[in-house]
């Protein structure tokens, strides 16, 4: 595949975000805008009586404190019609758009204050009063999930939330007749998306034309729209959501969140433009996080460390609302069977709700912990049986010759997960090899002998990726000539526009600046869905290709009639079609769309259907899989526990590559939110339910000076399910780099037999296994 | 509520303001004079995205209140690009090594790298210098790596590149 941007072609958004002038959210101001301030609870758990506004609304500036009850006025409902649907759910608990009467974790929005400035909102959030009652919280999942703990919220019978089991197989055979059997349990973490930009929101009512207009940091505006429809009780054309740049999302920024609601129904109830901004305190409270798993499960292998099956059970923290129906384990279940061939499965899966933040996707959706189970599985055994861990990886994996190779269990759309194309023994061979992985023992030897611990490891992991339903593109061309693109597809920083761009000027003969490119506008494309499931170059990629596609063949055809020549003896170049090497025979785009908008009771040439215009719904017909294989190389400070990557190699396969730059930034962006899961990333409460990492200085993001220069070399295995040949990128960095770097550790610390069960793998909780395993006896 | 009158220099231009005592240096920018180029990230100092130079040394926006700045010069990433609108070098190698994603953190990591410019030995500039001084600067989208090979390309002498 010819790719775009290898020259490094800037992307069309790189210019105006360099100079400063990005519209992001809090960017924009409106005449008369007012602020909103969130007043939020204080208690994990708690029953909310009388809430005393008087002093607040005093306050010179505040316009007006408001509760649920005073929104009641423009909502068609008290809570969020968020649920993804999910048979496995007991019970959905859609988020209250304020609290009404019982406050189910910190954070939970329970009053708006509405003022002149922020800071005079702040102000008077701080004087409302409110009777609260605080009641016994759940802020532990094994706890939880007990019989006799209390419940997350009064009017639900349990805490089990969600209970069912995937798998496939004869488990207990396989386990019965197993030449070797392995158990493990793991702890594992994963923190929250933190994007640099939080949420935020200007709602906006124009009374001129009757239209709320929602400029939203958003990776879904359509699904926003949706929700407003509903939930404010407008038509579909007296909403329009726009995300305007969005200063990155990472998952969280999918699901739509009570905030959105509440301001745009205030927006409408005082009939004011509104404002509200997410601070960093509200993002650590507020914002959807991933937080906590805990994996109890056995393989079982025959002699030469072939897997037969492996089984357990999973326990999921889904926090105090079930906003996204149960997609995160189940991405984490699926996920665990990875590149590799497993013949029976068994896994139970309970979800038990805490009275802490909703949980929900951020980069990775889960998988990165089943990638993890099933990596550190196969580390064990193979240091059981004595073999390399590429050598069991190798007796494992699917051959390429298998694909497309059909698993055994369900995917989100009811079809049977396949993995469609890629060569899953070749990427680990390639990067092994690009590692050094065979010469390591010796430099590890030689490290060793000088008091240095280094290790080397390896992961393989496949990540799905361009999930449907559809996602739309349409492509215009008027008389001006300009070529006008518009999208469902919205980009947080991930150069969607100039994707798009590369795509239509590839078709059309044209360099991609000359074309404008609409994404996250709902006024510009009636349907869309957005950004999640590293989609967006799968669906809207395709979408647009195919527009690109009709559009150009009308070009091509109308200048047929224009030049009397035939369309096969036309090319497009540069916003003309001309004849094939007579460049004096031409017709500029712009003439063409001229043309096609027709003359005042006059035919249109040669019987051509009106303009020049095509939208395109892509339906991917199944999930597309990349893969890839992760080596870490470590040191570590076995004094004081301290990790430091030295280096990280990566194979990567998404098919074919569009802009290869814009691939390995979204790969080097995922790699490093890995590295941050497994070393630093860690939100933690007290026993109370008390957030206790809600600033920056507590919760640890990687710097540039903690991650390592990270080389990526690719392989490009076009996939069968879409004409462009392409598979998503956006998190398949993150799935394998807490499995590779953990097993860089232990290889590094194997003369201390040390085996690691939790991440994240901090400082602290390394020394205490290092000394622990020094105390039962030095190497 | 407590107001001052300040002087202030911003990109070449002297303001005369009246502003309320508690308003930080980000807010003054952003939504006074609408330089909003520079962004908040955290509001407590650690994320770096909110960077502007102080009489050319780095300072961080959210936490340094505008009255403090009376008197004083300040420089924010609209003043990068000449009168003519031509990207500095390090705007222009930023994008040529896709150093941004989102840009939400670009203009503080932009205005860090400028005060490593005018303040360092080009020749005792390298990759781990570079590094160490944009360690101030939180990426949630990049990883690092194309910011700093903008950086090693436009700061330091060739012979300290990879």
């Amino acid at each position: 595949m010819q790719h775009a941007g290898k020259t490094g072609h800037a992307r069309l958004e790189d210019d105006r975000l360099l100079r400063g002038q990005g519209r992001f959210v809090d960017d924009l101001d409106v005449p008369d805008l007012l602020h909103v301030v969130f007043l939020r609870s204080a208690y994990a758990h708690a029953r909310i009586g009388k809430i005393d506004k008087s002093t607040a609304e005093k306050i010179v500036g505040v316009h007006a404190v408001l509760t649920l009850a005073d929104l009641k006025e423009v909502l068609t409902c008290e809570r969020l019609p968020a649920a993804t649907p999910a048979s496995a759910i007991h019970f959905h608990v859609d988020p209250c758009i304020l609290v009404k009467d019982e406050a189910c974790y910190v954070g939970e929005p329970i009053a708006m204050v509405v003022a002149d400035t922020r800071a005079i909102a702040e102000d008077a959030a701080a004087l409302i009063e409110i009777d609260a009652e605080i009641l016994p919280a759940v802020t532990e999942i094994r706890a939880g999930l007990s019989s006799d703990s209390p419940r997350t919220r009064l009017d639900q019978p349990d805490n089990c939330v969600a209970r069912w089991t995937i798998g496939y197989g004869d488990c207990e055979s396989a386990f019965a007749k197993a030449a070797h059997k392995i158990s493990a349990s793991f702890e594992l973490h994963k923190g929250g998306a933190i994007p640099m930009e939080g949420r935020g929101l200007l709602a906006r009512p124009d009374p001129l034309d009757g239209v709320l207009t929602v400029w939203d940091s958003t990776q879904m505006p359509h699904r926003v729209k949706r929700v407003l429809v509903t939930t404010l009780g407008l038509n579909e054309n007296q909403i329009r959501v726009i995300a305007p740049d969005v200063g990155g999302g990472f998952g969280p920024k999918g699901p739509v969140y009570a905030e959105e609601v509440a301001v745009s129904a205030a927006a409408l109830l005082l009939q004011k433009p509104l404002k509200w901004i997410e601070d960093r305190y509200e993002n650590f409270i507020s914002t959807n996080q991933e937080r906590d798993q805990y994996w109890d499960v056995e393989g079982a292998f025959d002699a030469d460390g072939r897997l037969l099956g492996i089984r357990g059970t999973l326990l999921h923290d889904h926090g105090a609302c079930t906003p996204s129906g149960i997609q995160l384990p189940q991405n984490s279940t699926t996920n665990l069977i990875g590149p590799y061939i497993l013949p029976t499965y068994k896994l139970d899966v309970s979800l038990c709700l805490t009275n802490k933040t909703p949980t929900t996707s951020t980069r990775g959706a889960g998988r990165p912990q089943g990638t993890f189970v099933m990596e550190r599985l196969l580390d064990r055994m193979a240091a059981k049986l004595g073999i390399g861990r590429d050598e069991i990886r190798r007796r494992n994996l699917i051959p390429a010759d298998a694909l497309p190779y059909v698993t055994q269990v369900l995917t989100r759309d009811g079809l049977p997960m396949t993995y469609d194309s890629g060569d899953y023994p070749e990427c680990q061979r390639r990067a092994l090899e690009a590692a050094g992985w065979h010469d390591f023992l010796a430099r590890q030897k030689a490290a060793r002998e000088k008091g240095r611990w280094i290790g080397l490891g390896l992961s393989n992991y496949v990540e799905g990726t361009g999930r449907g339903p559809f996602e739309t593109a349409s492509l215009r061309i008027g008389p001006s000539g300009k070529i006008l693109v518009a999208s469902g597809a919205a980009s947080q920083g991930q150069g969607t526009s100039t994707m798009l761009a590369h795509i239509a000027a590839k078709v059309l003969g044209v360099r991609p600046e000359v074309i404008d490119v609409t994404c996250g506008d709902t006024h510009a494309i009636a349907m869309g869905l957005g950004a999640y499931a590293s989609r967006q170059t799968v669906t809207a990629g395709n979408a647009l290709h195919a527009a690109s596609l009709e559009i150009a063949q009308k070009i091509k055809q109308t200048a047929a009639h224009l030049l009397e020549v035939s369309a096969d003896d036309l090319e497009l170049r540069d916003s003309f079609v001309q004849v094939k090497g007579v460049a004096s025979m031409k017709k500029s785009f712009g003439e063409i769309a001229k043309t096609l908008s027709g003359n005042a009771g006059f035919a249109l040439p040669g019987g051509m259907k009106p303009g020049l215009f095509a939208a395109v719904d892509f339906e991917p017909p199944a999930i597309t899989y990349t893969n890839g294989t992760h080596l870490a190389e470590v040191e570590v400070d076995i004094r004081t526990g301290h990790i430091k990557i030295t280096r990280y190699v990566i194979v990567h396969d998404c098919g074919n590559m569009i802009n290869p730059q814009i691939v390995e930034g979204q790969v080097l962006g995922g790699v490093v939110h890995g590295i941050s899961a497994t070393l630093f990333e860690w939100i933690r409460h007290d026993a109370q339910g008390q957030p206790l990492t809600v600033s920056l200085a507590d919760y640890l993001l990687p710097t540039a000076h903690d991650v390592p220069r990270i080389e990526i070399h690719h392989m490009e295995s076009p996939t069968p399910l879409n004409p462009l040949g392409v598979k998503g990128a956006a998190e398949s960095g993150t799935i394998g780099a807490p499995a590779a770097i953990v097993s860089a550790i232990e290889d590094a610390l194997a003369p201390l037999k040390i085996e690691i069960s939790q991440l994240p793998v901090t400082p602290q909780r390394l020394q205490k296994l290092i000394r622990k395993a020094q105390a039962g006896g030095s190497p | 509520m407590d107001e001052r009158i300040i002087t202030i220099e911003v990109n070449g231009k002297q303001y005369r303001l009246k502003v309320p005592v508690r308003e930080n240096l980000a807010d003054f920018l952003r939504h006074r004079l609408h330089l909003t180029g520079t962004h908040t990230g955290c509001e407590h100092g650690v994320c770096g995205s909110c960077t502007i130079l102080l009489d050319s040394r780095s300072v961080r926006s959210c936490l340094i209140l505008a009255v403090q700045c009376d008197g004083r010069s300040v420089r924010t990433v609209e003043s990068l690009a000449d009168a003519a609108g031509k990207l500095d070098p390090l705007q222009d190698a930023f994008s040529r090594h896709h150093a941004l994603q989102c840009g939400f953190c670009t203009p503080g990591v932009l205005m860090t790298l400028v005060e490593l410019r005018e303040n360092a030995d080009p020749s005792e500039i390298n990759e781990d210098m570079i590094r160490e001084k944009l360690s101030g600067n939180l990426c949630r989208c990049t990883g690092y790596q194309g910011m700093v090979d903008a950086a090693l390309e436009t700061l330091s002498r060739p012979d300290k590149r990879l």
